[in-house]
């Protein structure tokens, strides 16, 4: 073997004699890798199904024909631009229920789009067939659509007593949630005859044809797929949300193996100093360090990745429920990752082992062969760097501060959170140490003097643990604070928005008639309240326009954020809207504003009366006069209604309308089951940040046990002394175990406050740059006493071991530390 | 095999430079044992570490085995040692990961040296047999310092370098080592050079040279 292998296995005998440092390091590493790629799986996975959606429609992300207002338009454009030569496909989307549940309906015609190159799937023989193209028709879908669905091959689900699905087929290289039938099918399920969404475009260049704008005029526009990709867009915040919890595990996780590499340097300084003098040069022992590095990055890597993987699919099903939920994203609840996942995984961790390492290896260079032993060389080390440490630390509240008064967007509103968290990380050691101090200076009893200035000496070993610690748990008061509060805001506006008793979603106007006709004759109805629901642009937005009936319920209901007392009457008049939070954010807009509108009859000019809390949607909102609204989308199936009458009649009055209604079924809910429904969706859209959190929290307390077991044998010489004037051995240790349990209770108090930062970061900055509304802050002292409680007994389960293994130690050991020099 | 020429050394303090070692000449032959005494601070171990490779001269120049270290880089220096010099410590510094044996055997497997018969016989010859497998802590101050010992003599050096090696042991245990060592210098022909404070130790060896304010007298 060479010389540069001799020396990486006397480097690796370090970790044989010190199998706990080995487990830290590569526990820590993995831990940190699992939890940041864990979260990269997930974000893969659901941009994966976001980009098989996107080709789908976009015919492989080409640019399309879009309505200016939004709306559905006729196909004699179509047909126009084809007779001049421009090579377009019609698609037409709709949503639709099936078994109680809502699908996506997209029609295409599968011959020219494949013409244009596109359509996942859709070039397959099975959608050129005569059996799509021709009655009976066929409906395709991916198995698990069907699935999600309830339905079988073969199935020919019925929408209405008018309408049923063509028989089903799979095919499953069709994205998740869309059903794909002809577009003349299509026109005929979603009462659209003659109509299109949107047209893709084969090429935009004239090439001799009747340009393009001769031909659609301004009622169409030409957008790119980026513009188009709503869903990419909306959900880009809540998969940064993801990556930023991923970023903060990993880092947390990097605490720990950087004490760990710091403390293996120092323990093998003076072999290192040793094989220097026999002959090993600064090159070589440099390299075996490099070699030994990586061979623990890679093994810690890989355990991290299959972690992550085993996360990432615990993770999905949550984090799939939570962008429908929220944003009607449909992701495939089943990971499939590609080597690329594995690769940025094993970099990641190579990359956290170098950066955690950078202080050990510079070292390197100054390693003197001639340098004295001292004890406690290392924590001499840690002392002095926590004096830069401070300043570090400043140096970062300056730039939270400066970026919370000038920075734009999200990025800006984590790095201000960042920031504020990782320099009270920093000034942590030095907070501890004052406080340390001017306990001793108070003390009277010697021994209580010496445990505070013990603790002082303990604290350079395990001040990166407590870093950690402070960071998890402030993490934890910060979105506990949020979620909390949340809570207590969805669960009041609940109350506020769901005033009907019932509400009711049909297809057809005609539908809506024949209920409306019903419940008049209905004596328990008090109110029957019908709005319906557009889209358009704004500002190159999309944005849902809703018609709503201002009764009494509606005002007393609608509580707004900002507005006049009339404000519900200047909509009522029609020359006024309300706008939802995340519309005024985003737009800028204050009450008294005048925005236009484009509708299908023309720019509307209306004045901004109100703005209203709209929790949940991701979207743009306005709400105008039902007059209003009917005056201008005139098209507009009427499809939504809602009933008021008393709690104890509703029961009564859905039976009835499901017998006299029998396709009104899965279209009809009552107010209670929608609060559960919305609950548990607020519920389960934490629940992946809960889980994330609780994982943090586990690192930091990973890596405080870790830490306490490292310092073990750095602790005899500080009570060896103690036991030789007299003390006892059990009270030795439980002084110990009293003081790490001080030094983790004192880290929760600190937590709190710096967690109170992080809650407001994410109420007033983060939240609104991410989902365009502001919550209220609300402070839960119950959840802070839970977390010191919780804090304390992963201290104690951290102390008991390292208090056990001191215990045990036998005299003849405590001994040669009072007579060795070590 | 050992020459030194006009050797000077200082190390730099608040106040200025403090010369250590003024205008040193020596020489070591082939074999050749020499005791280095001194009172404290007289720059005996300076002068070995120089000797050594471990510190830069200021000025004049060092050569082991026809090398001259001033024209050596840190690299250099290191090979030279390990190659051709064996180290032994007032503080043994064995490696505390290292068994025994393997601590034993450190420098010759680097230097591509190791011999597994010369090996075994330097293990018989300082009584180390028993303890290969057990770990530096697991030992006396004197077995921990015929491990040293051992270590540089493992690959046959041919300049055998020890710096108070009796000096954190009782007289009986130094004389026991200094007896094994001298037996071993004689069976290897290596050139041997100790400082110590002792002169009832120095007087074992061949020669002796007294170092007094940083120049040999």
């Amino acid at each position: 073997m060479k010389a540069v292998g001799w020396i990486l296995v006397t480097l690796l005998s370090h970790w044989r004699r010190h199998p706990v440092q080995a487990v830290t390091l590569i526990v820590g590493l993995a831990l940190a890798t699992a939890l940041w790629s864990g979260v990269q799986a997930v974000n893969q996975e659901a941009r994966r199904s976001y980009a098989e959606a996107l080709d789908l429609l976009l015919g492989q992300q080409m640019p399309t024909l879009i309505s200016s207002d939004g709306q559905r338009f006729s196909q004699d454009v179509y047909v126009a631009l084809r007779r001049t030569g421009w090579a377009v496909s019609p698609i037409l989307e709709g949503r639709i229920s099936i078994n109680g549940q809502q699908a996506r309906l997209v029609g295409v015609e599968p011959l020219t789009l494949a013409g244009l190159g596109g359509g996942v799937g859709l070039d397959s023989e099975t959608a050129r067939s005569r059996a799509f193209l021709t009655p009976p028709w066929r409906t395709l879908a991916a198995s698990g659509t069907l699935k999600a669905l309830g339905l079988q091959k073969g199935d020919a689900p019925i929408i209405d007593e008018n309408r049923s699905l063509p028989p089903v087929a799979v095919l499953d290289e069709l994205p998740p949630g869309a059903l794909i039938v002809d577009i003349g099918v299509a026109q005929r399920l979603l009462a659209a005859d003659g109509l299109v969404s949107r047209l893709v475009l084969g090429e935009q260049m004239q090439n001799g044809r009747t340009p393009l704008r001769d031909i659609v005029g301004e009622r169409l526009q030409i957008v790119g797929p980026r513009m188009e990709t709503d869903i990419s867009r909306l959900t880009d915040s809540f998969h940064l949300n993801l990556t930023a919890f991923g970023l903060l595990s990993f880092g947390v996780g990097l605490f720990i193996v950087n004490s760990t590499i710091g403390l293996a340097f120092e323990q093998r300084r003076p072999a290192m100093r040793s094989m220097r003098a026999c002959g090993v040069s600064l090159g070589a022992l440099t390299a075996a360090l490099l070699l030994e590095l990586l061979t623990l990055a890679v093994i810690a890597g890989l355990s991290g990745l299959i972690l992550g993987y085993i996360i990432a699919a615990a993770l999905l099903p949550d984090v799939a429920a939570t962008l429908r939920g929220l944003y009607g994203a449909t992701v495939s609840g089943e990971l499939t990752l590609n080597s690329g996942w594995w690769l940025t995984g094993l970099a990641m961790s190579l990359g956290g082992a170098g950066i955690a390492a950078t202080g050990s290896l510079t070292k390197i260079r100054g390693l003197s062969v001639l340098e004295s032993t001292r004890q406690q060389a290392w924590l001499t080390a840690q002392r002095r760097r926590h004096r830069w440490q401070l300043w570090l630390a400043l140096f970062l509240f300056s730039g939270a501060a400066l970026l919370l008064e000038f920075g734009e967007g999200l990025l800006s509103g984590f790095a201000i959170m960042g920031g504020f968290l990782l320099g009270g990380a920093l000034a942590l050691p030095t907070v501890l140490a004052r406080i340390l101090e001017l306990g001793e200076r108070l003390a009277r009893h010697p021994l209580a003097k010496w445990m505070w200035a013990d603790s002082r000496q303990q604290l350079s070993g395990l001040s990166l643990a407590l870093m950690a610690l402070l960071v998890a748990l402030s993490a934890n008061v910060g979105v506990g604070s949020m979620v909390g509060g949340f809570r207590l805001t969805f669960t009041d506006w609940l109350d506020d928005v769901l005033g009907a008793e019932i509400y009711i979603r049909t297809d057809t106007s005609q539908q809506t008639q024949s209920l409306t006709d019903f419940l008049a004759d209905r004596p328990e109805v008090t109110a029957i309240l019908p709005h319906q629901t557009a889209q358009s642009r704004l500002a190159g937005l999309p944005v849902g326009i809703e018609g709503v009936t201002s009764d009494r319920t509606s005002r007393q209901n609608g509580r707004l954020l900002a507005g006049g007392r009339s404000a519900w009457q200047e909509m009522q008049a029609g020359s006024a809207a309300l706008i939802n939070e995340q519309l005024a954010n985003r737009l800028e807009i204050e009450p008294g504003d005048r925005i236009s509108l484009p509708t299908p009859t023309g720019v509307w000019d209306l004045r901004v009366a109100g703005i209203y809390a709209d929790y949940g949607n991701s979207l743009g909102e306005l709400r105008v006069s039902l007059d209003a609204f009917r005056a201008r989308w005139r098209e507009v199936e009427q499809t939504n209604l809602s009933v008021r009458l008393p709690h104890d009649a509703v029961p009564g009055l859905m039976t009835d309308l499901r017998e006299e209604f029998p396709w009104v079924g899965g279209r009809m809910v009552d107010q209670s089951t929608l609060k559960d429904i919305s609950q548990r969706i607020f519920d389960r859209t934490f629940a992946v940040t809960a889980a994330l959190n609780t994982l943090t929290l586990g690192v930091a307390g990973i890596a405080l046990l870790l830490s306490l077991l490292t310092l073990v044998s750095l602790r005899l010489p500080q009570v060896a002394p103690l036991w030789a004037m007299g003390i006892i051995r059990r009270n030795l240790v439980l002084m110990d175990v009293g003081k790490t349990l001080a030094l983790a209770a004192m880290t929760t108090l600190l937590a709190i406050p710096l967690g109170g930062l992080v809650a407001w970061c994410l109420v007033a900055v983060v939240n609104v740059q991410a989902f365009g509304w502001r919550l209220p802050l609300h402070l839960f002292p119950l959840q802070w006493l839970q977390l010191l409680g919780l804090a304390l007994l992963a201290a104690s389960l951290a102390a008991i071991l390292p208090a056990i293994r001191l215990w045990r130690r036998p005299p003849a050991e405590l001994i040669k530390v009072l007579s060795d020099e070590r | 095999m050992l020459t030194v020429s006009d050797l000077h050394k200082s190390y730099a303090t608040p106040q200025g430079a403090v010369p250590v070692l003024t205008g040193i000449d020596m020489e070591l032959r082939d074999a050749e044992t020499l005791a280095l005494t001194g009172e404290s601070g007289s720059g005996k171990s300076t002068l070995l570490h120089l000797i050594a490779g471990l510190d830069h001269i200021d000025s004049g120049d060092i050569a082991v085995a026809g090398i001259s270290l001033s024209s050596l880089s840190d690299a250099g220096r290191a090979a030279l040692r390990r190659h051709h010099i064996g180290l032994v410590f007032q503080q043994f510094n064995l490696i505390p990961s290292l068994s025994v044996g393997d601590n034993l055997a450190f420098q010759a497997r680097i230097s591509g040296r190791f011999d597994p018969d010369w090996q075994a016989e330097l293990v018989a010859r300082l009584g180390l047999n028993g303890l290969l497998e057990r770990y530096p802590e697991q030992l006396s101050g004197g077995q921990q310092q015929r491990v040293a010992m051992g270590r540089a003599l493992a690959m046959q050096p041919s300049l055998l370098l020890a710096d108070e090696p009796t000096g954190n042991l009782d007289e009986t245990t130094g004389d026991a080592v200094l007896d094994v060592t001298l037996d071993l210098v004689t069976r290897t022909g290596c050139a041997f050079m100790m400082v110590t404070h002792s002169i009832r130790l120095a007087g074992r060896l061949e020669r002796r040279l007294h170092l007094s304010a940083g120049q040999l007298k």
